[in-house]
């Protein structure tokens, strides 16, 4: 071998040289293939006549939106439209993940029950719901409402101040008085104490070796909590009932029948993969631990809470934010039956009546990334304080 | 079980009577105690369970079979009381085949065919592992080729409706149905899972670069909804291309579903990598295998192993999210059935259509989890 080919070789071979070059061929590449993107888009938008930047968002949006919670009118212009968008995402999301951890824990929790009947039952459930595409729960959902449910002239009466009907639900408005706001300090006090008590209550264990019936103390002034809010509760709120009228209702508030439809379908979904997670997390805390747990002489209650709990909840919390994420991204298909969601009003109506596609689909894309983002970076902090530490 | 609970003052332990010996009992009734009626809270949750599936099942029989029509040709057969099967009786082919001319059907047939013969093979244990990752290759790489061949035909001949060419073209837009539904999970999957292997990778990779392009790709695929990617191919990505160079719908929604679950397959992939002990990598090092060496014959066959459960279960996700190319306007079978139940001779059947398709998802989908549940069983893969 000539001496040269031998020093081509062992530049070849350094893997210093090669790291240097790879990572230099890619970011050429993407150099490359950046730069043409940029100057195709310029081309093909002056070509199609609509100047880039993001000026179009001060124009007039001229279309009605169904839900808004907060101002908004036809003449608002398109930053309207995008919070519009972003609420109404954000209020489904909230709801869905309130119902999607009822609905998933309590099946989760059924689905290790001693019933051989109720455990059976959730494993249709599971495996039915979590093989069927969202979409098509969705639209499922929709229509076997808009089938069941009256017209809104003729609505289903609940209870003395709600209407169903296919349009909505209409339900009672409820306005905060003062004294709203002393049970929100209450609230926190309440809070408070509780920790307070827990804290109390584990020092005096660890100093005594005698228990405070820590958990009775903190249900009684739950308890008590919660009957104070039933009895003041006309007190706590001024409460306007809705009244048919000629156009629909005066007074009350108005949930929109896609929202509830869209609300179920997602809690139905994710609901089903949060409950196998459940059980597959209180599953996999080592038997030994349960075992051992009962050996020292612990309560099986004890043994629940203090051993097998908090062991499986730091396997459950992880996968449970995921499907949070999955819910709040799912949402999106809200497109699918009219809800006004994000992707609906902003990516949908304005994109259409601008053209703008790029730069809706940028903010489009940055809301939903915020969202993620911050949930894992929170997320990976979590892990970091609950792993286990191994060596 | 015995619940004793020693506190501190009962110092001295006291003996305990004997236990029984367990009775082995297996009668109905003993079984019945055990497993429906063992507590209070046992009953009340058999009993709540009775209550859904008496109202569920009824309401479903009621509906799908007693009240329903199974006889005739047209809407007005339908007293619309109980569920209208003529409805997808008449439409099925439809709902199978798409838009495509009734007498080229056989094209698809053989595609469907040839599937068979290639799977078949590659699930046969008793095959030799060596002609099955043959077979396997075949599928992933020749077969998607004479497929869409096949189903495209030659582009030179038009089909004319009353006597077509055996091998006339039939373009994307005329595709639809269960045969575009699994078009697309079939060609997302076999693209996405290596794409998916070189993201994870990457972002396993030493090279600072390398890895952060692969982090923010994986992330932003996986950070936003599949809907806002399939618009961005849709919608912005004829504007990123130059002018004259444009795709079809068809290949435009795959290039979405695969940016997406590429992202996907890459994090299932990375799990795999991470769960392989640090000796593995020690010891390729250790014995002079280079990158390529360690990756091809030490690391990612492990890898692979333990996470094909976690491929299946995204695959199953992928089978499932393919429905969402109705958002932009391909007609695959949801949107088929979507589309015929808003035809003025067949108006208001969607419940029927609905549960036609949720009926074919779940049984592709529930199969493909029973399937990844025989593999993890198989492989011998411990969950702790």
């Amino acid at each position: 071998m000539s001496d040269f080919s031998k020093r081509i070789n062992s530049i070849y071979n350094n893997t210093r040289v090669r790291v240097i070059f790879f990572q230099g061929a890619t970011i050429a590449i993407l150099v490359v293939i950046f730069a043409s993107v940029i100057v195709n888009m310029f081309a093909n938008m002056e070509r199609r006549g609509i100047p880039v930047g993001f000026d179009f968002l001060s124009e007039e949006a001229n279309f009605g939106i169904l839900q808004t919670l907060i101002y908004y009118t036809e003449t608002s212009n398109y930053v309207r439209v995008f919070w519009v968008g972003v609420i109404n995402t954000a209020v489904v999301a909230v709801a869905g993940i309130f119902l999607v951890t009822v609905i998933g824990f309590t099946v989760g929790i059924a689905r290790l029950s001693q019933s051989w009947l109720m455990v059976k039952l959730t494993i249709v459930y599971i495996e039915i719901f979590r093989n069927i595409p969202i979409l098509l729960q969705i639209l499922f959902w929709n229509s076997i409402l808009r089938t069941v449910l009256p017209k809104p002239t003729e609505p289903l009466k609940l209870g003395s101040n709600m209407y169903l009907s296919i349009k909505s639900l209409v339900i009672p408005k409820l306005a905060p008085t003062p004294l709203f706001f002393v049970m929100l300090g209450l609230l926190v006090v309440l809070f408070v104490a509780i920790w307070y008590i827990n804290r109390f209550s584990k020092n005096y264990l660890d100093r005594t070796g005698k228990t405070i019936p820590n958990i009775t103390i903190n249900l009684g002034l739950v308890g008590i909590y919660i009957v104070a809010v039933v009895v003041l509760f006309g007190n706590i709120f001024v409460i306007v009932d809705p009244v048919p009228s000629k156009f629909g209702y005066t007074g009350g508030s108005d949930i929109i029948l896609e929202f509830i439809a869209l609300t179920f379908a997602l809690s139905f979904y994710h609901a089903t993969y949060i409950a196998e997670q459940v059980r597959a997390s209180i599953e996999a805390v080592d038997k030994g631990q349960k075992e051992s747990a009962l050996a020292l002489g612990l309560k099986p209650s004890f043994v629940m809470r203090i051993v097998v709990l908090p062991q499986a909840l730091r396997s459950t919390i992880p996968p449970l934010t995921n499907q949070y994420l999955n819910l709040t991204k799912n949402s999106s298909l809200a497109t699918a039956i009219g809800y006004p969601d994000l992707v609906s009003v902003f990516a949908g109506t304005a994109l259409n009546q601008t053209g703008r596609a790029v730069e809706i689909m940028f903010m489009t894309m940055a809301v939903y990334l915020m969202f993620s983002l911050t949930i894992s970076v929170i997320m990976n902090w979590y892990n970091k304080r609950v792993k286990l530490v191994e060596r | 079980m015995v619940e004793r609970n020693y506190q501190a003052e009962n110092s001295a332990f006291k003996e305990l009577p004997d236990r029984q010996s367990p009775i082995k009992e297996t009668s109905i009734g003993y079984w019945m105690r055990a497993n429906l009626f063992s507590s209070f809270t046992s009953l009340l949750l058999t009993l709540i369970s009775l209550f859904i599936i008496a109202v569920v099942i009824w309401g479903l029989l009621d509906w799908t079979v007693l009240k329903a029509t199974w006889t005739g040709t047209t809407q007005d057969a339908c007293d619309r009381e109980g569920a209208c099967w003529i409805f997808i009786g008449e439409k099925f082919l439809n709902f199978i085949y798409g838009y495509y001319p009734q007498l080229l059907y056989w094209r698809i047939n053989l595609v469907v065919i040839l599937f068979t013969l290639l799977i078949i093979p590659v699930t046969l244990k008793r095959i030799a592992l060596r002609k099955r990752l043959l077979y396997g290759s075949l599928l992933v790489f020749v077969y998607p080729v004479i497929g869409a061949a096949l189903i495209l035909g030659v582009p030179s001949i038009t089909c004319n409706v009353s006597d077509p060419h055996p091998l006339c073209y039939v373009p994307t837009t005329k595709w639809g149905g269960l045969m575009m539904t699994l078009i697309l999970s079939y060609v997302g999957i076999v693209v996405s899972i290596p794409i998916g292997i070189l993201l994870a990778l990457g972002r396993m990779s030493n090279m600072p670069v390398i890895k952060m392009l692969s982090i923010i790709f994986i992330e932003i695929c996986r950070g936003v909804p599949l809907i806002t990617i399939l618009f961005m191919a849709s919608v912005v990505l004829p504007i990123f291309l130059p002018p004259g160079v444009e795709f079809n719908k068809l290949v435009r929604a795959l290039i979405g579903i695969i940016f997406f679950q590429s992202a996907y397959y890459a994090e299932v992939v990375r799990g795999g990598l991470q769960a392989i002990p640090k000796g593995q990598h020690e010891a390729a090092d250790a014995a002079g295998l280079n990158y390529t060496q360690k990756t091809y014959y030490i690391t990612l066959p492990q890898a692979l192993k333990i996470v094909i459960p976690s491929i299946v279960g995204t695959s199953i996700s992928l089978a499932k999210d393919t429905s969402l190319v109705v958002i932009i306007g391909l007609f695959d079978v949801l949107a088929i059935v979507t589309t015929s139940a808003a035809d003025s001779n067949w108006l208001g059947f969607d419940s029927e259509g609905y549960v036609f398709v949720a009926f074919i998802f779940w049984v592709f989908c529930y199969s493909m989890s029973r399937y990844s549940y025989y593999l993890e069983r198989k492989y011998g893969i411990q969950k702790h």
